[in-house]
């Protein structure tokens, strides 16, 4: 191709323009590479507006998977729609391999330099590294010293963060060790991605993702051995930025979520808490900082950990991915070393270098670093990330002398650039690639492809997706037909028993239940409200006796705040629904999303007092909506029995104290027509009854009738049909205290005739039902 | 000199406690030529569900009970006969302060016993500008790490009053250091800091002290709880000296040590973690009487 003047018409000659060094889709003569062209050829015979419409196709794609990730802002965090640049990364297989050979040996090296790090020192010894890199260094965990880990290997998983130099070699820029993140969403990028471009793949010979996590898969079980129990996934939880992904990641794979809280360890073996009862975890997958996973013997002020768990790891119950401790290999001044630790443990230099780093401990390295300072970046020797998404600090001799050792010098390398659509044009952005490693029976294993990090900016420092960066998928061409392969479909790995419920999800799940189910109580509180309101009947109509009735059973809610008496709920629901991820189907959390934006719209929008009733209606058949998916969709596993019981215990409960206000002799005019709005059977009772409601006829319909899914009785059948269910002491006839309670206040409404239900006794039925729900959380859910 | 330790720790909680885990660091150390254990014996009621003993990464025996049921109070008894050689002869070899960090940074050493470990920042331990320039400004040049480290030692206990009453366990070192009060662990913590701002590795001893003086001399502060004080390294050829600040004097024969560590947090003498309970109250009895020379 000649130089040819900025021509809009060529999106390529503009691109070329742009960019500046190396970059993937062209050569250094700016023609596109041949592997590169059948893409853009595609690509470029697409119109704008199709493109657009492409585009969008992948996004709704991602958030109907649930593909998110969070974002902090000082104290909140929200959940941000993952960004994914839809124009990929293509390289050829014959680079890949040699990018996956040069992987392979630091793989192996690390495993080695980690050996030695928690065993003999004698890389210390030896000269080869300096003790205070070590001794300093808060990722190397002193109570793991000497400890074997039970797991034949330290590694099993590893990721590396790789980029462009201007030679045209691919350089290390960081090993990612301790949690390796986000290879879950590789998958869901490559589907997102053959549904912006779905007549591109067939034919196009790119290597598939999915068979990587079958071997995957393969090694954890294999791991686990014939010893059995649990294998987990130990999750930061959902506050974390990638919960989603390790959410995601669990059910794919099958393995179950848990948080430091899950875990208990007696008699040095790991324990899940479960609605059943401990049971033994003895493959721990790791996606927590090690630090932070022992509150008693690593890091006091941890949250997150588990207490005792080093016990478990030293009694070599559990097995762990990767062993724990093994975050210090991604310290930052470790890779001034490894060029010459290769040498000597391997026999042969790094087949791919590594950023070039020099530790300022070192009087040598010092003197360099500051002479060659214009083009060097320093920083933290501890820290764990790559340099270039830190913010430099401009070098201060005096500094340099007296905490050196702190410090480190890494050469600043201008990485190569790839295309991404910003405003209608390709732009070239800085990117890196992450490659995802697993150690499988025949060696490791690289992910073909799948994961580059695309800068925001013209500079390499806006990777992070918290500063604008972007995720696009790698595709690694084969010259050939590649082989298909996806978990979907194949069961041999999957455990064929029902998984434990952990009481945490069992709980999330139980107030999931719950406060959907309050949030639509009040919903029908706030309608009738306002409905009577604008009735007009009374011209101070909040003080007229059933507003202001109604008013007391919202807490004395004044008419402002009561939109919160849904809203507030909902919010909750959707959090409790946000830690279980794992165990609540996207649709179902896309329907909680929905309706926790609608009902927080009526906190910003100004609506009319005729509006708002049919507002309500519109959210009331949302939630119902919700409650059919539950019942509709959800597998019947004890997971969705308790947020089944949850609502239903709900429902009972605000029913009993509904009827309580509402047929006592001294209630207002109206209150028995009220009870029948709230309880959402005006209709039925129209058919079943005189078209005048007295409170005989109401009692009857609302708590004694086994046919109403709005009364009192049918929802304690229903519960103690759950309860029944639930995993209890098998050796015993007895029923258990929880099956006791519910059965006798079955019995009681049973057997029950209208009179006997005064309203001190719904009270006392809405106390009883209250307790039955403690003695359910006491003997499962905590 | 021949001691006979007694110490009693009882914690009650507010609320009964369940499924329960504690560290105990609380038994003295054999060490070579200095400090010889004999009978012991470490006694946990009610009755733990599981028990390990074993050393920690720094040397200190390490006890691990667990106890699954609700308790509402957990007592420790701890008992035990300790021999303590007469001090060795002072010889200050320590090169001077200068010229230590080269040691240190030379050092290919990561036993416990390391001058690596003990250079700071740790966990409870962080740099403070008030204290370093306390360090520099009680300190002389040219003189010995062995030299500055009395220095130091002897300007804080000066500087510092034994105050019960001012700080709890989780009093920042800083903070104590603000209003010159504070126990054995502060005047403990404050040291290592300092010694630590002038280049000098330091840690924190756990252990404790006789309860009755020789005959003619003053009681030591601090003789009702564990004891804390601090150890400097003072180059490859003289290593370890350790220093009391709380009492102003190098350590001798009056003190019996439990366990070394960077701070607090490395040999509180019980960590511990319960599920669903508030924070325990909790009290500590020690008697150590010399029974023979």
């Amino acid at each position: 191709m000649q130089t040819k003047p900025l021509a809009p018409a060529d999106p390529i000659a503009a691109y070329a323009q742009r960019a500046g060094g190396r970059d993937e889709m062209l050569d250094a003569q700016g023609n596109v590479k041949p592997v590169w062209a059948p893409f853009i050829a595609h690509f470029c015979g697409l119109s704008p507006d199709d493109v657009t419409k492409r585009f969008a196709r992948g996004d709704q794609y991602l958030r109907d998977a649930g593909v998110l990730y969070r974002q902090y802002d000082d104290t909140v965090s929200t959940e941000r729609e993952w960004p994914l640049s839809h124009i990929p990364v293509i390289l050829q297989e014959q680079e890949w391999a040699e990018i996956a050979a040069g992987l392979t040996q630091r793989a192996d090296l690390l495993e080695l330099v980690l050996r030695d790090l928690y065993g003999e020192n004698k890389l210390v010894a030896s000269g080869q590294l300096p003790a205070t890199l070590l001794a300093q260094n808060p990722a190397w965990l002193r109570p793991l010293v000497g400890v074997k880990p039970a797991a034949k290997n330290y590694l099993n998983l590893l990721s590396f963060e790789i980029g462009r130099g201007p030679d045209n070699k691919w350089w290390v820029i960081s090993d990612l060790v301790e949690a390796p993140s986000t290879a879950g969403f590789a998958l869901e990028n490559r589907v997102a991605m053959t549904r912006v471009f779905p007549n591109h793949f067939a034919g196009a010979d790119i290597h598939r993702l999915a068979g990587f996590f079958q071997s995957f898969q393969k090694t954890l079980f294999e791991m686990r051995g014939k010893a059995g129990g649990e294998i987990a996934i130990l999750s930061p939880g959902q506050m974390h930025q990638n919960h989603a992904e390790h959410a995601y990641i669990a059910r794919y794979l099958g393995l179950l979520l848990v948080e430091g809280e899950d875990l208990i360890v007696q008699n040095g073996r790991a324990l899940v808490r479960t609605v059943a009862g401990p049971k033994p975890v003895t493959l721990l997958w790791n996606r927590l900082p090690g630090a932070l996973c022992d509150p008693l013997e690593l890091d006091p002020a941890s949250l997150l950990g588990t207490p005792g768990l080093l016990d478990a790891l030293r009694a070599q119950s559990v097995k762990m991915v990767n062993a724990l401790g093994s975050g210090v290999l991604e310290t930052r001044a470790l890779m001034a070393f490894l060029p010459k630790i290769a040498r000597k443990l391997l026999g042969e230099p790094l087949i791919m270098p590594n950023i070039a780093t020099w530790w300022c401990g070192q009087p040598s390295a010092r003197d360099y670093v500051m002479a060659n300072s214009p083009r060097m970046m320093i920083g933290s020797a501890f820290s764990t990330l790559p340099l270039m998404a830190s913010t430099n600090v401009p070098i201060d001799a005096a500094q340099l002398e007296h905490s050196g050792a702190q410090l480190v010098g890494q050469e600043s390398v201008t990485l190569s650039t790839t295309p991404t659509y910003e405003n209608g044009s390709l732009v070239p952005r800085p990117l890196s690639l992450r490659i995802f490693m697993a150690r499988t029976r025949d060696g490791w294993q690289v992910m073909p492809g799948g994961y580059a990090r695309v800068s925001a900016g013209h500079d390499a420092k806006a990777f992070a997706m918290q500063r604008g960066g972007k995720v696009a998928d790698v595709w690694v061409v084969s010259g050939q037909p590649v082989p298909k392969s996806s978990l979907i479909g194949t069961t041999t790995q999957r455990e064929a028993t029902t998984r434990a419920l952990p009481s945490r999800a069992a709980d999330n799940l139980f107030w999931l239940g719950r406060y959907v189910e309050r949030a639509e109580r009040n919903m029908r509180l706030y309608r009738a409200y306002v409905a009577r309101i604008n009735d007009g009947t009374a011209p101070d109509a909040p003080d007229a006796p059933l507003p202001r009735l109604l008013r007391s059973m919202m807490n004395d809610a004044i008419p402002a705040d009561m939109a919160k008496g849904f809203s507030a709920p909902l919010t909750h629901a959707h959090r409790a629904a946000a830690k279980i991820g794992d165990r609540f189907s996207p649709d179902g959390m896309m329907a909680l999303r929905d309706l926790v934006s609608l009902s927080n719209s009526f906190h910003t929008r100004t609506l009319s007092p005729e509006d708002l009733p049919r507002e309500i209606s519109t959210l009331l058949r949302q939630i119902a909506g919700f409650a059919g998916l539950v019942h509709e969709n959800m597998y019947n596993s004890d997971g969705w029995r308790f947020l089944s019981l949850g609502m239903s215990l709900e429902r009972a409960s605000s029913m009993a104290s509904t009827l309580a206000y509402l047929t006592t002799p001294t209630a207002p005019d109206g209150a028995l027509d009220l009870a029948l709005e709230l309880g959402d059977s005006v209709i039925t009772h129209r058919n079943r009854f005189s078209i005048f409601a007295d409170p005989a006829s109401v009692l009857d319909l609302l708590a004694l009738d086994d046919q109403n899914p709005r009364a009192l009785r049918y929802h304690i059948t229903r519960a103690r049909r759950h309860i029944a269910q639930l995993p209890g002491d098998q050796n015993t006839h007895r029923l258990t205290a929880v099956a006791r309670q519910v059965l006798t206040l079955e019995t009681r409404l049973a057997t029950a005739s209208v009179t006997d239900l005064t309203p001190d006794a719904l009270l006392e039925i809405e106390r009883d039902i209250w307790a039955l729900a403690e003695s359910l959380t006491a003997a499962h859910l905590v | 000199m021949l001691y006979d330790i007694r110490l009693t720790l009882t914690h009650r909680y507010t609320q009964p406690a369940a499924n329960s885990r504690h560290l105990l660091r609380v038994l003295p150390q054999n060490i070579a030529g200095r400090q010889q254990l004999s009978s012991h014996l470490i006694d946990v009621t009610p009755l733990p569900d599981h028990r390990t003993d074993r050393s920690d990464f720094f040397g200190t025996a390490l006890t691990t009970v667990t106890h699954a049921d609700p308790h509402l109070e957990m007592t420790i008894q701890m008992a035990c006969r300790v021999a303590l050689s007469p001090p060795q002869t002072w010889h200050d070899t320590s090169p001077r302060v200068p010229q230590l960090l080269d040691q240190v940074t030379a050092s290919r050493d990561l036993a416990p016993s390391s001058p690596a470990h003990f250079l700071g920042p740790s966990h409870r331990l962080a740099p403070d500008n008030a204290i370093a320039a306390f360090a520099r400004d009680a300190t002389r040049q040219g003189e010995t790490v062995a030299e500055t480290t009395i220095r130091l030692g002897k300007a804080l206990d000066d500087a510092m009053t034994f105050d019960a009453t001012a700080t709890t366990v989780d009093t920042p070192a800083a903070q104590a250091f603000a209003q010159r009060r504070g126990v054995c662990q502060d005047f403990t913590h404050i040291m290592i800091i300092a010694l630590q701002s002038l280049g000098i590795p330091a840690g924190y001893v756990s252990g404790y002290l006789r309860t009755l003086p020789p005959p003619g001399q003053p009681r030591l502060e601090g003789v009702d709880a564990m004891h804390a004080w601090v150890r400097a390294w003072c180059g490859a050829e003289m290593g370890w000296i350790e220093y009391d600040p709380t009492n102003g004097t190098l350590v001798g024969t009056d003190h019996i040590v439990v366990g070394y560590g960077r701070d607090y947090a490395d040999v509180s003498p019980i960590l511990g973690h319960l599920r669903l309970s508030g924070a325990p109250v909790s009290k500590q009895m020690v008697d150590v009487a010399q029974v023979g020379e």
